[in-house]
């Protein structure tokens, strides 16, 4: 059993989903806080691959397995739309109806 | 200055939460491990993942699918990107390395495609080094060619989900529910999806990262 190891990577889960949620919230600027978003699923990953290895070492469960392999695609998609529709916030020029809702400095 | 400060703490607090909470799950959880082990004769894969995947939690597959569609919708009906023409070439160096590259990660996601059934891989992994390699040329200027039929991209993009419908509905009419596969052809059904799958993922990552509805690179076309 590789339990103390497995211990490590829930409590790192639970850091980045943490410092994610800081970033999310303390930065103004788009991107980061796109980035900080993706921060934040990657410690849900790490959480969900680490509690399924605890179930047992040498067959760890499949079904958090699986859900993180799709929910890595997805977040990339994602991530993907969040960018592109960053890219319209910022060349929407301010003063317009569209352009006070979000700020990219 | 102060907001930042809060907003650490009160970050920090949910840190202390979480770890706490984690820390305190119970030593050895039951899991799922013995009921994915359990099916798996009866999944038409021997791999559990791929099972829990395509088979035990299908539905919840062919809705991602679907999300991942909706993806580059919306990024295509947000921006118009020109799809680099001749003149966008790269560097002849990495033209070259592209050549001996692209042509080895198809082979490779074709191959992790094949032995999902066996052992760690499928529709996701070999759908992500499909992906890599469109990004590979998008860099090298060499995806414009790909990307400018649109017709046919579109086809490719939705592949995936369409098949994956199509297969849930005639395995409901066959046996009654959505996605339960008839008794021996689960296998089958499950490499079909896949293989669709996997083209539609690939295209769909490397649509992303051209983050736009591909346009011809000589103007005209540039609608907002």
């Amino acid at each position: 059993m590789s339990e103390p190891l497995t211990g490590l990577y829930l409590i790192v889960g639970a850091a980045l989903f943490a410092l994610g949620l800081y970033g999310l919230i303390a930065s103004a600027h788009i991107l980061r806080k796109i980035i900080a978003l993706n921060v934040m699923a990657n410690g849900v990953f790490l959480v969900f691959v680490a509690t399924a290895a605890r179930v047992s070492a040498d067959a760890p469960d499949p079904v958090p397995h699986a859900m993180v392999l799709t929910g890595i695609v997805v977040a990339v998609c994602a991530t993907g739309l969040a960018l592109v529709l960053a890219d319209r916030v910022r060349a929407t020029p301010p003063g317009t109806d569209d352009g006070e809702h979000g700020r990219w400095t | 200055m102060i907001r930042k400060l809060f907003v650490g703490a009160a970050a920090s607090a949910l840190f202390g939460l979480l770890a706490w909470s984690l820390y305190h799950l119970p030593a050895h959880p039951a899991g799922l491990t013995v009921q994915a082990h359990a099916a798996l004769p009866r999944s038409g894969v021997s791999h559990p993942v791929t099972a829990v995947l395509l088979n035990y939690r299908g539905y919840d597959t062919l809705l991602e699918i679907a999300v991942l569609l909706l993806a580059v919708v919306g990024v295509w009906s947000l921006r118009a990107m020109p799809a680099g023409g001749p003149e966008a070439r790269g560097a002849p160096i990495l033209g070259a390395l592209l050549r001996l590259i692209v042509p080895s990660l198809l082979l490779v996601g074709g191959y992790m495609l094949w032995i999902g059934a066996f052992a760690p891989g499928g529709a996701f992994q070999g759908g992500a080094l499909l992906g890599g390699a469109l990004v590979l040329l998008l860099l090298g200027g060499l995806g414009g060619a790909l990307l400018r039929h649109i017709g046919l991209l579109r086809v490719a993009l939705s592949a995936g989900l369409l098949v994956f419908i199509a297969v849930g509905a005639l395995s409901m009419a066959v046996t009654g529910t959505l996605l339960q596969y008839p008794e021996g052809l689960a296998g089958t059904l499950i490499l079909v999806i896949e293989s669709a799958a996997m083209v539609s993922i690939g295209l769909t990552l490397g649509a992303m990262f051209h983050g736009g509805r591909p346009v011809r690179a000589e103007g005209a076309g540039d609608d907002e």
